[in-house]
């Protein structure tokens, strides 16, 4: 299992050939407290940089880009009723969807771990 | 999410206060100024809503206008500075009693909102004024103010103090235990009082909803006073996020997003700040169009909105039930006391009955929206019982 980031503060656990995507500790922290999620349809297919999801603070709203190109397979319902998890525990429970990756290339080209903890130092 | 470093930026007395406590500052109206603490918008909403919050709003413009040569006869001479300032604003200032507080707004030629502003009496002094301001605003309002007042009165603008808010159900509770004699202030007055042998303009009034206060000290005394307040455990810091949030649900309008230059009294809803006296006169700039309006001749109306979904920001459109766009959203957010999403704007009368069915357009897709009576959150003012 390996764990791949974005500039713009995404995340996406790879299981296999599912990413399971959502926005980094750094990211919730800037943001503040998350008070709506607008996801993604399951099915929808996305190229790589394309506008995902939507997040919104109480003072704005975030775009949430797709980190890989792939077909979105499931979405985290949870969040509708509670978006606040994303602050809570936004690498596990706090995840927004799981995209079928269509070319598994394009994760090499994403950041590792060592490398967005530079970038956010 | 990349912050960019503040340059050129003005800092309040209290910018080290801030940044002592995790604020996380960013610019405001030329100011360095904390959007939020560590404990987040939310949370210091919710506080403020049920405790003490304390604001740093040292950007807006405090000033004084005071009349060169008084005549000792307090009437006379409050009626004189009223006749300085009144042409230029739709309030009626000659009314006031020593030490009231009027909220009032300065208007061009047309009509059209140039700023909206505090305007007081000295309970003290004879023939002079306590009149605050907004920071976007401030230069052009005092340079009118000052060539208003001519060689007749002085003005002086106090924007290098600093002017604190103390706002919440225990606001009263926590200022009285440093400066007891501020009980006796009703809603909307105001008056000098001493903590530590300086003197603090105390006003009874603010942004939020709520019961509070605002202060206004001299610059070396503006962290003893941050200090005190904050001493008490019912008080907190609260950032310029939740401050527009509060106002958002106390349904209160904001300058440059709700209210400009082409936006008139009536269209904001704000016909109470056209005082009776006024009215009755018409010596108001862009009397003829605020009263046609007001009789009816109206193109659009300031309505509040309950939206389903996603909050509908600043610039989004107001769609009918057909879909037809019909006005655009000047204020809109999340409300923590509400859980749901609000929002100012403007549509036309026909639309703006409570209860309207709505739309508004969030990122292309129409959501619905409902007109509903403002504040969105009851206002919790204290009144006090009116003297015979």
């Amino acid at each position: 299992m390996t764990t791949r980031f974005t500039p713009d503060h995404e995340y996406i656990r790879v299981e296999g050939s599912t990413g399971i995507v959502g926005i980094t500790n750094y990211a919730q922290e800037a943001l503040g407290d998350i008070v709506f999620v607008e996801l993604p349809s399951v099915g929808k297919v996305l190229k790589k940089g394309d506008e995902a999801a939507v997040v919104e603070s109480v003072k704005a709203a975030s775009e949430i880009y797709a980190p890989v190109a792939g077909t979105v397979i499931e979405v985290n319902d949870a969040l509708s009723g509670e978006p606040g998890l994303i602050n809570a525990d936004p690498e596990a429970g706090g995840w927004i969807y799981k995209i079928a990756i269509a070319e598994a290339g394009e994760i090499d080209s994403l950041l590792d771990a060592t490398a967005y903890a530079d970038l956010t130092k | 999410m990349a912050e960019t470093s503040p340059t050129n930026l003005k800092t309040t007395p209290l910018f080290e206060r801030h940044q002592a406590a995790g604020g996380r500052m960013v610019p405001f109206g030329g100011y360095s100024l904390p959007v939020q603490y560590p404990s987040g918008i939310m949370t210091e909403h919710k506080w403020t809503r049920e405790q003490a919050g304390l604001f740093d709003v040292s950007h807006m413009g405090p000033s004084f206008l005071v009349l060169n040569n008084p005549s000792g006869d307090a009437e006379a001479d409050h009626a004189a500075i009223a006749a300085i300032i009144e042409p230029m604003i739709c309030g009626d200032i000659a009314g006031l009693k020593p030490g009231q507080v009027r909220y009032t707004l300065l208007l061009n030629e047309k009509g059209g909102i140039i700023d909206d502003l505090m305007v007081a009496r000295s309970p003290k002094f004879a023939g002079s004024l306590y009149i605050v301001v907004n920071a976007g605003t401030k230069e052009g309002d005092f340079a009118r103010i000052a060539a208003a007042a001519g060689d007749r009165a002085r003005f002086s603008r106090a924007d290098d103090g600093a002017l604190l808010a103390l706002q919440g159900p225990e606001a009263v509770g926590v200022l009285a235990s440093l400066m007891p004699g501020v009980v006796e202030l009703g809603f909307m007055q105001y008056g000098p009082y001493e903590l530590n042998g300086q003197t603090v303009i105390v006003s009874r009034s603010g942004y939020t909803g709520e019961d509070g206060f605002e202060l206004l000290c001299p610059a070396p005394f503006a962290n003893t006073l941050w200090d005190a307040l904050l001493a008490d455990p019912r008080v907190k810091p609260i950032g310029l996020g939740a401050r527009d949030s509060l106002r958002l649900e106390a349904g209160l309008p904001l300058y440059g997003h709700d209210l400009d230059e082409t936006v008139s009294p009536i269209e904001a809803d704000l016909g109470f700040a056209v005082s009776r006296r006024r009215r009755e006169a018409g010596d108001f700039p862009g009397a003829p169009r605020i009263l046609a309006e007001r009789d009816g001749k109206l193109s659009r109306i300031r309505v509040g909105l309950i939206v389903e979904g996603a909050p509908a920001r600043e610039g989004a459109e107001i769609l009918d039930a057909s879909g037809a766009a019909i006005g655009v959203v000047t204020s809109g957010g999340f409300a923590p006391s509400l859980g749901k999403a609000i929002a100012l704007g403007f549509v036309p009368p026909a639309h703006a009955s409570h209860g309207s069915k709505l739309q508004v357009s969030v990122r292309g897709r129409a959501q619905p929206a409902e007109v509903v009576p403002t504040p969105f959150v009851p206002h919790r003012y204290f009144r006090k019982a009116k003297a015979s």
